[in-house]
């Protein structure tokens, strides 16, 4: 057996992709037949490659053009009605824009996937990373997971198609990769040969189609107990992705080398005293963080969501038990409360750790393995001084820490400093 | 209606895979969105005599609940018949009327002292 998959690894390419790329291949690999896209601002290369490989005679699909990003998920959703797979993809004020139409597509229950290039959402004008956008989807229905590196972005596509496609599921998917660092940077990224993911991905399956002479009222109205019974079926069925999911991850390492059986990925967990949790990219930076902080005696791991819908629940209990602190990385804020990261991790953890959450990075800000180790050493530095501490939002902003309401510390936001105004110009216009 | 061969009240049912789980669709028919007459406070009455059979009520009804008969009216010419069952009683056919053939009667009068206008015609 591992013969064989060590044969099939061989058989892969490996070929330097940016994650727009990784994601267009992974499309083809699907055998996409309908793609919709609003091809302007904010829509990124995903769909340009796709267009491009469509061009190019190597995949044989349908690309509309639409006039908005509300339409782009609505012709992605009446084509995959029609029975056949289908792809989008969106960034920011682009899935902001087709919000209602995430719930039209999970109620509908019909398997769609979605990659959403993770960006921040203006005013002010911002195209760099940030989680705001993705995590207004997690009420929606939708799967949704958050790749770590082009590899992931890649791999994590071709799951969802399966997962999504998995009568127990039923529900459309989003794939997440952060803006910029993994859209629009180059990365070696093994690319699996079209008779691996043919294997890997059955013919499509869904609930029921719409077909010329086979007319179907769509979501007509109901009596509420019955909507209600939807929205719980709704429930269980995300829920029952995560068996859909570790099955198809395992599925896929062996058929790649490369397993997706957890939703978490732990970086030196099992002997660790503290965890820094968090998604996307900067994980790979916290990984590198761990390392050095385990070189200055500081047990830290790093527990990665492969998955934010279905929540990894399970994985993270057993990752935090025994754990005397859990460090929360966020890169968005629910103003008014704290980091959405924080807040789901809060009602995971039942061993109760101490708990600090960080807002960091966000409009992009650039954070390093340094400013996670900073924070890491913060968190950890608080524990040793108080004892158990619960801080739901430390916000680290060019260096320093900046505890928020609410909270038990004092709120010093005045004090924050202004960062110089960057891009020339800007100083000889006022 | 019978004579129409159409099934009524049709719950809505899943299509594909039942009983895996519960899907917002239905088999498109008449009464797939429940007994919408019920929701009617104006009750539209047609006057026979007047109306000309010009098919504007019938070509205007947003819910499809007037069917033409022709030859039914007292000279001979084509007369709606309105399905009070999903009838909501929006009106739109009485506006649409040229020749005010259709009056909106409170549906609690009518039901409470009876309508004496004539022209009077129950379903079926």
């Amino acid at each position: 057996m591992a013969s064989v998959a060590e044969a099939r690894a061989a058989a892969e390419r490996l070929i330097p992709l940016r994650g727009n790329e990784a994601v267009a291949y992974a499309v083809k690999l699907a055998r996409v037949q309908v793609v919709a896209a609003y091809p302007i601002t904010p829509q990124t290369i995903i769909v340009e490659k796709i267009d491009e490989l469509i061009a190019r005679g190597e995949m044989d699909a349908d690309m509309i053009h639409v006039e908005s990003e509300h339409s782009a998920l609505a012709a992605t959703y009446g084509a995959a009605m029609g029975g056949v797979r289908t792809f989008t993809a969106t960034a920011s004020h682009g899935l902001a824009y087709m919000y209602e139409m995430l719930w039209w597509a999970a109620a509908s229950r019909v398997p769609i996937v979605m990659a959403v290039v993770t960006r921040a959402i203006g005013p002010p004008w911002n195209i760099h990373v940030e989680h705001a956008d993705i995590m207004s989807t997690r009420d929606t229905g939708w799967l949704v997971s958050m790749a770590e590196n082009n590899q992931e972005a890649l791999d994590l596509t071709l799951m969802m198609f399966r997962v999504t496609e998995d009568p127990r599921v039923y529900l459309p998917g989003i794939v997440g990769l952060d803006g910029f660092i993994l859209s629009h940077t180059v990365e070696p990224v093994s690319v699996p040969p079209q008779e691996v993911v043919d294997e890997f991905l059955p013919p499509r399956r869904q609930p029921y189609t719409i077909e010329p002479g086979n007319p179907i009222a769509m979501g007509n109205i109901m009596p509420d107990e019955v909507f209600e019974l939807h929205r719980v079926d709704m429930h269980a069925s995300s829920r029952a992705a995560v068996e859909a999911i570790r099955e198809a991850g395992r599925l896929y390492g062996k058929l790649t080398g490369r397993d997706y059986s957890s939703l978490l990925e732990c970086y030196r967990c099992s002997d660790a005293d503290a965890l820094i949790v968090g998604i996307g990219s900067w994980m790979g930076d916290a990984k590198i963080a761990v390392d050095m902080l385990r070189e200055e005696g500081l047990r830290f791991g790093a527990a990665r969501l492969r998955w934010i819908r279905p929540f990894p629940w399970q994985e993270l209990r057993e990752a935090g038990l025994g754990k005397k602190l859990v460090v929360v990385l966020d890169r968005s804020v629910s103003f008014g409360h704290a980091g959405p990261l924080f807040l789901e991790m809060s009602s995971a953890l039942e061993a109760r750790p101490s708990m600090v959450g960080f807002a960091a990075g966000v409009g992009g800000v650039d954070i390093s393995y340094e400013d996670i180790a900073a924070m890491a050493r913060k968190a950890w530095s608080m524990v040793e001084e108080n004892g158990r501490v619960y801080v739901p939002l430390l916000w680290y902003h060019l260096g320093g820490f900046y505890p928020m309401e609410p909270g038990p510390l004092p709120a010093r936001l005045p004090e924050m400093p202004r960062a110089p105004l960057r891009g020339g110009g800007e100083e000889e216009r006022r | 209606m019978a004579e129409s061969g159409q099934q009524r009240g049709r719950a809505p049912e899943p299509v594909l895979e039942p009983g895996r789980h519960l899907y917002p669709v239905s088999i498109a028919a008449p009464g797939s969105m429940g007994r919408t007459g019920l929701w009617r406070t104006q009750r539209p009455v047609v006057d026979e005599a007047r109306c000309t059979g010009c098919y504007l009520c019938w070509l205007y009804c947003p819910e499809d609940v007037i069917e033409m008969r022709d030859g039914a009216g007292p000279r001979g010419q084509a007369i709606p018949f309105i399905d009070y069952e999903y009838c909501k009683g929006c009106g739109v056919c009485a506006t649409a009327c040229p020749v005010n053939a259709i009056r909106m009667v409170d549906e609690e009068e009518f039901i409470l002292r009876g309508f004496r206008g004539g022209g009077e015609r129950r379903e079926g």
